[in-house]
């Protein structure tokens, strides 16, 4: 299975196995990452789930959707690696993947 | 409520012709009865038209996947025409961004959301706690007391006063303009007419206008008048849209989350084990702020207008349609949410709840209002192991703000 690794606001890395398909805030909240709210639960309708993508990762991650992208303009802390973490489904392409957490979510 | 009018409205509820039900009548939340009614539409008629009710013609929609539905297409559910039941006349309308679509709701609400994004809200940490440890020590003791006035208005009113940077000591005018701004006209509101809410909200304007003049020409402040003054997607706004913004920080920030901290020991008594089990475990708090919001939904509903023709779960609604999103009927719906009548303070996933609403227009302080309620629940529980509720509540004349007028409590000596 493909792992993520988050790395947490405090800098602490949590390496995690997900099951292909699954969201990397899936991953997050069923392994009770710290730094993941998820109001939403995965319908890219708040921005709580909020990940910074590695930079050597954000090519094969790819762009925003169109309503990711108007969640994340109103996100506090966004920058231009932001990406909604229910939004990235996990494939092997994606096998070991690094996010980082902001400080908080918003 | 006695159990005799839970009684009978559930009965009214199950016999009364589908098409006569109007969930928006503010009795039915004054009486605490609205529950049953919502009850049959999630089950029968989710998306419901109802052609007669003081406020025209609806559609409810009342299931929870529905309401986030409509809530995440601003496309075609615009806030443009209002986002309450209640359609004001023309003249009487505030321009604000929680009812503009983008793209200037983005630019007025990138305006103000810094104040309660995380950075500001650590700096902001300290002063709620001083202020909620001065106001819980203040409380008389085997005496009893409203728990609304004391502090569930307080707390939140204080906080609303610091975000404006708002002279203390005339703080009460925002508690005042906050309930005036949302009640209904006629028997049971504040005001007989549209005219009389008006002259007190152009009180407030004025109020206003003299602290945005004294802003405008100092530099740049963190307060929320500052940051409106000198910011260049607000500081031409005119004095109706300055009074619609006003109004909605105002309100926003002040009765969601008073009628949240009044809810919130309302249901620890209403539920003993699970207060008790609070008492036995506090680390608790932070999954039971997000319960006490659910099962409280402090705003009703939102509302949308239909922007064009839309088939929505079998119905045919059409453009112009008023389409009111129930979030304290979402709030209920056992199809997302398991048991979801019962109060409990562990509930796993108790963050997704709708009270917040979801899409572009959600909740800008929501997490300042959970800091609120996390904060003042530490504290309470630190001081008093038990503030007993002594009476019934009285609750408002609203199916929009839904709080409470008064709560009588006693903390055993």
């Amino acid at each position: 299975m493909p792992k993520v690794t988050y790395v947490e606001y405090t800098g602490t890395e949590r390496q995690i196995e997900l099951e292909t398909g699954s969201s990397v805030m899936q991953g997050a909240i069923n392994n009770l990452v710290v730094g993941i709210d998820a109001d939403c639960g995965g319908e890219c309708a708040c921005a709580t789930c909020h990940v910074y993508v590695d930079s050597r990762w954000l090519e094969k991650v790819g762009p925003r959707g169109s309503q990711e992208a108007a969640m994340l303009d109103f996100a506090a802390l966004a920058k231009p690696n932001s990406r909604l973490s229910c939004q990235i489904k996990m494939n092997d392409q994606l096998d070991g993947l690094v996010v980082s957490l902001p400080e908080a979510q918003h | 409520m006695s159990t005799q009018t839970i009684l009978s409205a559930k009965a009214h509820a199950d016999d009364i012709p589908l098409d006569r039900i109007d969930v928006s009548n503010p009795q039915l939340f004054r009486d605490g009865t609205m529950w049953p009614y919502f009850e049959r539409l999630r089950r029968e008629d989710p998306v419901h038209y109802c052609r007669e009710s003081a406020f025209g013609p609806y559609w409810s929609i009342t299931k929870y996947k529905d309401i986030m539905q409509v809530d995440t297409n601003h496309a075609v559910f615009s806030s443009e025409g209002g986002i309450s039941i209640l359609d004001r006349p023309e003249e009487f309308r505030t321009p604000m961004f929680i009812s503009m679509d983008p793209p200037k709701h983005d630019e007025q609400r990138k305006t103000v959301s810094p104040i309660v994004a995380p950075g500001n809200l650590a700096k902001l940490e300290h002063i709620i706690r001083s202020r909620v440890c001065a106001i819980l020590d203040s409380l008389p003791v085997n005496e009893t007391f409203d728990w609304v006035d004391r502090v569930s208005i307080e707390l939140t009113t204080q906080m609303l006063a610091t975000l404006f940077d708002f002279p203390s000591q005339d703080r009460h005018l925002l508690t005042y303009w906050s309930d005036a701004a949302t009640a209904p006209i006629g028997p049971g509101g504040m005001f007989d007419t549209e005219e009389a809410r008006l002259a007190e909200l152009t009180n407030c304007l004025q109020y206003f206008t003299r602290l945005w003049n004294e802003r405008i020409n100092a530099a740049p402040g963190s307060d929320l008048i500052s940051m409106l003054a000198h910011s260049p997607a607000t500081r031409n706004m005119g004095p109706k849209e300055f009074l619609g913004n006003l109004i909605l920080l105002i309100v926003g920030g002040n009765d969601t989350t008073r009628n949240s901290i009044t809810g919130g020991l309302l249901f620890l008594n209403e539920n003993p084990d699970q207060y008790q089990k609070l008492r036995d475990d506090p680390a608790l708090i932070t999954n039971m702020v997000s319960e006490i919001i659910r099962y409280q939904t402090p705003l009703a509903h939102m509302r949308r207008t239909a922007l064009a023709d839309v088939e929505f779960g079998g119905k045919q609604i059409r453009k112009g349609d008023k389409v009111v999103m129930w979030y304290i009927s979402g709030n209920r719906d056992d199809e997302v949410i398991d048991n979801p009548n019962k109060f409990m303070i562990d509930r796993p996933r108790a963050r997704q709840h709708l009270s917040f609403g979801f899409g572009i227009h959600r909740c800008v302080g929501n997490r300042l209002a959970e800091l609120q309620l996390k904060i003042m629940w530490e504290e309470a529980l630190k001081r008093y192991p038990t503030i007993e509720v002594v009476g019934e509540p009285e609750r408002v004349y609203s199916s929009f703000v839904h709080g409470y007028r008064s709560l009588p409590v006693r903390i055993p000596a």
